[in-house]
């Protein structure tokens, strides 16, 4: 590869050592090489808060499946871990550990693996779409999940249940991104699908979200016999409380199997920050890389929808707060948005269950509580996005 | 046609644009257009708004791909290269000076470093050094950590500039470079420029300051609704009749007392409608 000779492979010294001097400046600088103050600083940054967000969960994890009407203490979540792991004698009552291994167990694990995928989805969805608003409950990618969800569920074809969210996630972002486009017209010069402005994009979302909402609600309160307003409610707003070791297997290898690829197009991703054009020019394949970065967030947000419902605001609140922390380069923000995301949603889906026991409140009453005020902040202070 | 390798006994090096087509709906955007820039040289690509400027840097950044045509860098092919590779080779500094929440001044300019590296690997050493070469070439190395959104348009400007030198193109597009800049500001950019291609780097820039075009460019290309209708040394094709047939200007060309370089004297409005525009023949060359 051939490269035009920078200034020091100049012919002649003489030359070189000329130029060197009359070179053009900004600013006077020392003749010294240039050097970055701090190349390695985020780099550190970034793997110490890994490092503590992974122990974090961990012990939220342990904490949260001892908090409850049981009177279980962390010791007691070890044991029965150990002993489902076949590295410890079972020391609990069969009552007890069925509390901790078939409840609460799967329910903080499933609270962790989808708060961990929303997160991840919003991250995404985010770079890609140049909009900081974006999020899969906003877009109304998780109602369309849902409808799908729905629709296995009371035609009673359960096993097709996450990639039935998946269809249903895939045709609310494309309706969405669709009607965002044609409110925004054509587009001006180069404009593509990178150019739809943020708030028409939550506009087109709240619309599509509206209607798929509708639509989860009449299904249910056709088919459902008992206690349909109940059922109604779960799925709009979202609940861990049916979570079983069936829905980690299905929300956590979403997002292993999905989250990884995601983790791989970091550097994508980032090409994505000045837009289209500039992503383009840095040999990013645009519309391809963009279509299936989408398509993998409906994937993801369709596995999790089918175990929890749309819990909305998970997507917009960790991304953006772990950018304050460690900035927008996203071999940083995924993978730690993905961490934040697990523990924020482990704690308040604890909440969601323990404020007011015995009642349970559907987790994303608590999660809409936290983002709503998120989502007025960013608008404020992105008043310059039209 | 225009055969590169047959042009004047010269080699094939430089770009070569050759009978670009573009249309976007049903507006006629390029119309059969043939440019080149000699390897080494500063081109600058002046015409009116609308002209079709910015349009034909991107198709020659293969960021739009035309209908018809080629744009050829030495005796590459653009539109056919894969793109990592042409990103490797050519690099575009956009006009518009976008925000980008939470990168700071050093970050924006690695992305430069995109289509050099792998899918895994983080930057080495080297890609280190050349980001920080970008920045000292732009003079950014005091601002390397401050955040972008905190920098003001002009000072963006220049990160686009060390952003696209951190892709170690040879090929440099530039899209009005200046824009945002104060005067010292401009000619340092320029200036900074000239040296670039004195190192070898070949650079075409869309600029709207025909004197400072003509003092900087070796080469300038005029364009007028998608077509080229001049190009050459600048003394040549920066001519009083041109500059009122094309801008609708009336201006007197003088040399500059200093340097001898076109300077152009602006006189008011031209009376009379632009006129239709002469259409540069495929094989007239500077």
């Amino acid at each position: 590869m051939t490269h035009p000779p920078r200034v020091e492979e100049r012919p002649t010294k003489e030359d070189a050592s000329r130029n060197r001097r009359e070179r053009p400046r900004f600013r006077d600088g020392a003749g010294a090489p240039p050097q970055l103050a701090h190349p390695a600083r985020r780099g550190l940054r970034t793997g110490a808060w890994a490092v503590g967000l992974v122990a974090l969960l961990g012990a939220s994890v342990i904490v949260a499946v001892a908090i409850g009407p049981a009177g279980l203490a962390p010791a007691d979540v070890f044991a029965s871990i150990a002993a489902h792991l076949g590295i410890g004698e079972p020391t609990l009552s069969p009552l007890r550990d069925g509390i901790v291994w078939e409840l609460r167990m799967p329910r903080v694990l499933t609270a962790a693996a989808v708060g961990a995928g929303l997160a991840l989805c919003g991250a995404v969805m985010q770079a890609l779409t140049r909009n900081p608003l974006a999020d899969p409950y906003l877009l109304g990618l998780s109602s369309g999940a849902s409808v799908g969800a729905v629709i296995v569920i009371v035609l009673g074809v359960g096993l097709l249940l996450p990639f039935a969210a998946f269809v249903g996630a895939l045709v609310a972002l494309a309706a969405t991104l669709a009607l965002a486009a044609g409110a925004g017209g054509a587009g001006g010069r180069g404009g593509t699908g990178g150019s739809l402005t943020p708030t028409r994009t939550v506009l087109a979302g709240l619309a599509v979200a509206s209607v798929f909402g509708a639509v989860t609600s009449l299904i249910i309160f056709w088919s459902a016999t008992g206690d349909s307003y109940r059922e109604i409610l779960n799925w709009l707003l979202g609940s861990l409380s049916g979570a079983d070791w069936t829905s980690v297997a299905i929300a956590g290898g979403a997002v292993i199997v999905i989250g990884m690829p995601l983790l791989t197009s970091a550097k994508t991703l980032d090409a994505f920050a000045f837009g289209d054009t500039a992503a383009a020019a840095l040999g990013v394949h645009v519309g391809r890389s963009r279509a299936l970065l989408l398509t993998a967030t409906a994937l993801l947000t369709g596995a999790l929808v089918a175990v929890s419902g749309s819990i909305g605001f998970v997507g917009l609140i960790l991304p953006h707060g772990v950018r304050l922390i460690v900035g927008s380069r996203h071999r940083a923000l995924l993978p730690l948005s993905a961490l934040a995301g697990a523990i924020f949603l482990v704690w308040v889906d604890t909440g969601a269950r323990t404020l007011f026991d015995p009642r349970e409140l559907p987790v994303g009453i608590l999660t809409a509580l936290i983002g709503g005020p998120v989502f007025a902040l960013l608008l404020l202070r992105n008043r310059g996005l039209r | 046609m225009t055969e590169p390798r047959s042009v004047d006994g010269r080699s094939a090096d430089g770009l070569w644009v050759d009978r670009v087509h573009f249309t976007r709906g049903n507006r006629l955007i390029i119309d059969d257009l043939d440019c080149t820039v000699p390897a080494g040289a500063v081109g600058a690509l002046l015409g009116p708004n609308g002209a079709g400027k910015s349009t034909l840097l991107h198709l020659i950044a293969g960021i739009e791909r035309a209908d018809a045509g080629a744009a050829r860098f030495g005796e590459r092919d653009l539109a056919t290269m894969r793109r990592r590779e042409r990103a490797r080779l050519v690099a575009l500094a956009e006009q518009e000076v976008a925000d980008a929440p939470g990168l700071t001044v050093a970050e924006v300019v690695a992305l430069g470093r995109t289509p050099h590296l792998g899918a895994f690997a983080g930057p080495s050493e080297r890609d280190r050094a050349i980001v920080a070469r970008g920045l000292e070439d732009a003079g950014l190395l005091d601002l390397a950590d401050r955040d972008y959104g905190s920098l003001s348009g002009g000072e963006r400007q220049r990160v686009n500039l060390a952003r696209a030198l951190a892709q170690e193109p040879e090929l440099l597009l530039l899209d009005e470079p200046t824009n945002h800049l104060d005067i010292r500001a401009q000619l340092t950019m320029l200036g900074l420029v000239r040296e670039l291609a004195r190192g070898g780097l070949t650079v075409l820039a869309a600029l709207h300051d025909l004197s400072l075009a003509a003092a900087h460019a070796d080469h300038v290309v005029v364009l007028a609704e998608g077509r080229v209708v001049a190009a050459g040394d600048p003394h040549a094709v920066l001519t009083p009749e041109l500059i009122r047939d094309v801008w609708g200007v009336e201006a007197s060309v003088i040399g500059h007392p200093a340097t001898g370089r076109p300077l152009i004297a602006y006189a008011g409005i031209a009376d009379s409608p632009v006129a239709s525009l002469p259409v540069m023949g495929p094989r007239v060359q500077a």
